[in-house]
């Protein structure tokens, strides 16, 4: 039950919300929605009823596919996530002026149910439908919200995501009539019997798909430009929890459906990856500005989380599952910052800013935590998963790990870097009458700080929530 | 026979109508009535009330997957008549003569989607696209128009003697012009029979012909384009998923007993590979949405064509529901595109702002084209590529196929791009509000449909 209205609120409210013509009550009506979104979660993560997290009903039966969705330890801590994140993306731009406030806030919550609907489906031909209406509102949202280049921008997102997931459905396809009872449901899909030539086609249809949403180089291409050209509020759910259903498809389908042909192939994914990282980290050396800066160094950091996963040692996988959320709240705490700026100061290039930190003490304090988890220093969210990342690796392959950890030193480097152009220094021309940022931003920074320092310290929770479900993910693919 | 005997008879009213009935605007409801009284005579079929008892002499065979598309085809056309009903009649002096043609090409539809013989066929496709000529050049002072006519009829009848001189050659292989039981016959030639695959390759040419398949399918951007927009309208869906449906009795029976001697799969293949490239490639360098709807309705024939190769369950219900979501989307697109002073995509620039109910059933429609889910469009090119897949073999048909239906999204998405993103002020006629209402309960069919495929399926068992 809990499952159905974790997709089901959202859908009204973003449904109800798009016919709201005042922008104020928009605001307003949206963040209760994903308050009450985010308490469901709370309470789905809490409850000691397990009937309560399950929810299956008949659907096509023609097709042989049913509505089944479940809560379980990897869909609880994306949803957490992904409920978590709303309301603070919506707190930190609750006083930034959209037109049409309505239609915007109102696809972001639809495009959160289609988050949600793809994390908690237990059926293949129900996760696709998801995977693709998520898709809907974030091109709508991107192509009329964003920036001047959007809509060559946006179409590019779209066609490469949709080119892959009509791979992926093929997959589905040729798999479901090999299922022993032709059904679509998650069990049926780990018992396929396929011949080891099929698995190898199925597995790389599938990959490539996952591949493009993460991104894995050498399908990133469309990512920094989506990133740059959409609204901060929606890069936001985009590298936030959006990339996260690459990760997802790779931990609840790809790899325990074809466990053979991912051994055999890891090596491959694994190079590719490390050599993404180990590219993206360079190319953001040299950006000159913030939301590109950041957009790469998140393709570093998806990067690591998916060689972690096709190493498949216990460590990696653990620390890749705490990652996820991690990883989600860091980004997130990043654009805030990045989207205070320009706002304020109309430019996000290092070269125009400077001395911020005179201006707006406030801001470059959240902001240089946000940036030292972002770099997975010590007590910071991010170290746990990247240390445990690390060595999972590193029990794979030295020579990986090794090539890999040269990024985490990129990563210091540009992250400082950054901090020290726009925040130290001497104020600039155009930071000359910055003042600090409003209370709704630092209110929502603030709670992200605390997730930051609370999970640097105490890891526990997280790596408790999720215990069960690793275990059950290393016998599957071992 | 309900629904073959209802059309015609219906269309001779509409005849007499043409100057016992002074009033222009009355044809249009005579007309619906006259959909609607045969939408009903057809459901009283399906469910076994035949009001005329003809012995056609094994020459049909009525199914409930026939009577069931005939309820498609009439439905459509009734939602066609009553959406581009205002338009047809700005075409000129004739409109209870347009209504008449309408009423004999339904029947040719009845006639395909019921034959068990081979003169039935070509019977059928002769009564379905002769009022076509008529009406494609019913733009009387419109040269395109004009143009198109001649063109379409120059083609269509070489198409047909290519048809017939088929089925003769069928004839001489087999001994029969029964579908069915023929087998029987052509067991005295010791196997197949050299001429009956002769005849065969003869109807499958000018059956592509029909439906537009490459490399059969030059004339349909220009003869989709010269016609008038309410006439392209219906000639581009129901009309080509007629076709489809007869192609598909042809195949089922006749080409999957003589696939020993000649591998139908193959060429197959070929020619959805090659329609589906025409269709696509083309459709994006179009800079109107009428000529991009044309070759897109080459595209989508390319998907349908899956179908014919596969021959199996999943075709049949596969090909139902692909005529419902690609007839509704398309006549709804139409619909919109007839209301529009300017047809390139520039002319939507806007949509959204000025018409926000046009924009949104329209982009349901683009996306059920497109094959997203949640719309019929999705479950049609599910069930499509799933009818390839499960035969197991040329696997990589369908994955050319779907890398084309990315493609199609490009173009899709254009009209979807100026309608949202772009600023303008679209020039349109005027209109009411039940068209609105119309297109409202179109774009809620269409996604019913969609996510409850059994409103569809549950009639062919119950």
């Amino acid at each position: 039950m809990i499952a159905l209205l974790l997709i089901l609120i959202p859908v009204i409210g973003g449904l109800i919300n798009l016919f709201i013509k005042n922008e104020s009550s928009a605001k307003a009506f949206s963040l209760i929605v994903s308050l009450i979104v985010l308490a469901v979660a709370l309470g789905g993560i809490y409850t000691s009823q397990a009937d309560l997290l399950h929810f299956d009903i008949s659907w096509m039966p023609d097709l042989g596919s049913r509505i089944t969705l479940e809560l379980d330890g990897l869909s609880k801590i994306l949803s957490l996530l992904t409920a978590v994140s709303m309301p603070v993306i919506l707190i930190a731009v609750y006083k930034d002026h959209y037109p049409d406030a309505g239609k915007f806030f109102g696809l972001m919550l639809l495009c959160q149910a289609g988050m949600l609907g793809v994390f908690l489906s237990m059926d293949a031909l129900l996760f696709y439908f998801f995977w693709e209406l998520a898709l809907i509102p974030a091109y709508f949202i991107c192509s009329i919200w964003g920036g001047e280049k959007r809509i060559q921008v946006t179409f590019k997102f779209f066609v490469y995501t949709f080119v892959g997931s009509l791979l992926m459905l093929v997959a589905i396809i040729f798999v479901y009539f090999h299922t022993p009872d032709h059904s679509f449901a998650l069990k049926s899909f780990y018992n396929a019997h396929l011949t080891a030539a099929q698995t190898q086609w199925m597995f790389w249809l599938f990959f490539i798909a996952l591949a493009i949403k993460m991104p894995v180089f050498p399908f990133h291409t469309w990512q920094p430009d989506t990133y740059e050209q959409s609204p901060t509020a929606f890069t936001m759910v985009l590298s936030g929890v959006m990339v996260k259903m690459g990760l997802f498809g790779v931990i609840r389908w790809l790899l325990p459906m074809f466990p053979q042909a991912a051994s055999s192939n890891s090596s491959i994914i694994v190079t590719l990856t490390v050599i993404g990282m180990l590219y993206a980290s360079l190319i953001a050396i040299k950006q000159d500005d913030m939301k590109r800066l950041i957009a790469y160094s998140s393709i570093a950091h998806v990067g690591l989380m998916c060689a972690a996963l096709f190493a498949k040692q216990q460590a990696g996988i653990e620390g890749v599952f705490i990652q996820m959320f991690n990883h989600g709240i860091n980004i997130i705490g990043l654009w805030i910052v990045v989207d205070v700026i320009e706002k304020q100061l109309g430019t996000r290039k290092f070269s125009e800013l400077g001395g911020l930190a005179q201006k707006a003490p406030t801001l470059a304090i959240l902001f240089v935590v946000m940036c030292l988890a972002n770099v997975a220093l010590p007590l910071t969210n991010a170290f746990v998963g990247e240390f445990l990342m690390f060595s999972g690796l590193f029990n794979y392959s030295p020579v990986m790990a090794g090539t890999a950890i040269i990024c985490i030193i990129l990563a210091a480097a540009y992250t400082l870097n950054m901090i020290r152009k726009v925040f130290y220094g001497n104020t600039v021309a155009s930071t000359e009458h910055a003042h600090d940022s409003s209370f709704n931003v630092n209110a929502a920074l603030v709670v992200l700080v605390i997730l930051v320092i609370v999970f640097g310290f105490y890891p526990q929770p997280m790596i408790d929530l999720t215990r069960e479900t690793v275990q059950l993910f290393i016998t599957k693919i071992s | 026979m309900n629904a073959i005997i209802f059309s015609a008879g219906w269309g001779i009213i509409m005849m007499f109508c043409s100057f016992l009935v002074k009033n222009q605007s009355s044809y249009r409801h005579i007309a619906a009535v006259g959909l609607l009284v045969l939408l009903a005579a057809n459901i009283f079929d399906t469910y076994g009330v035949d009001f005329f008892h003809i012995d056609s002499g094994k020459m049909l065979a009525y199914t409930r997957f026939g009577f069931v598309f005939n309820s498609i085809a009439i439905a459509s056309t009734l939602i066609y008549v009553l959406l581009t009903g205002r338009d047809i009649e700005r075409l000129g002096r004739y409109t209870a003569e347009f209504f008449t043609l309408v009423f004999f090409v339904l029947c040719g539809v009845c006639l395909l989607s019921a034959y068990n013989n081979l003169l039935m066929l070509f019977l059928g496709i002769e009564i379905l696209t002769i009022p076509l000529y008529i009406l494609t050049g019913s733009d009387k002072r419109n040269l395109k128009s004009n143009e198109a006519a001649l063109k379409y009829f120059l083609m269509g009848s070489f198409s047909t003697g290519l048809m017939l001189m088929g089925i003769a050659l069928m004839y001489g292989g087999t001994g029969t012009f029964l579908l069915e039981s023929s087998r029987l016959q052509s067991n005295l030639y010791h196997g197949i029979s050299f001429l009956e695959i002769v005849g065969l390759l003869f109807l499958l040419a000018s059956m592509c012909f029909k439906v537009s398949a490459a490399p059969f399918h030059f004339w349909t951007p220009d003869v989709y384009d010269g016609a008038p927009s309410v006439v392209t309208s219906f000639m581009a869906t129901i009309v080509k998923v007629a076709g489809f449906i007869a192609f598909l009795k042809l195949c089922t029976v006749r080409m999957s007993v003589t696939s020993t001697a000649i591998d139908w799969k193959l060429i197959f293949s070929i020619i959805i590979i090659l329609t589906l490239l025409f269709g696509n490639i083309t459709a994006i360098f179009q800079q109107s949405v009428k000529r991009m709807l044309a070759y897109s309705s080459i595209s989508q024939a390319g998907f349908m064509l899956f179908a014919l190769f596969s021959m199996n369950e999943y075709a049949s219900k596969g090909l139902l529901m692909y005529s419902v979501a690609y007839c509704l989307a398309t006549i709804g697109l139409f619909a919109v595109l007839v209301k529009m002073k300017d047809v390139t995509f520039e002319g939507y620039n806007g949509l959204a702002k000025t018409q926000p109910v046009l924009a949104a059933t329209n982009a349901i429609f683009l996306f059920s084209l497109a094959g997203i889910p949640l719309t019929a469009g999705f479950l049609a090119k599910y069930y499509m590529l799933a009818s390839i897949i499960k035969t197991g073999t040329y696997t990589w048909v369908v994955v050319a196929g779907v890398l084309f239906a990315a493609i199609s999204v490009y173009y899709y998405f254009r009209v979807i791009q100026a309608m949202y993103f772009k600023n303008g002020e679209p020039q349109m006629e005027s209109f009411g509000r039940s068209f609105k209402l119309g297109l409202v309960v179109l774009a809620a069919i269409i996604i019913i449909v969609g996510a409850f495929p059994q409103a569809l399926f549950n009639w062919l068992y119950f």
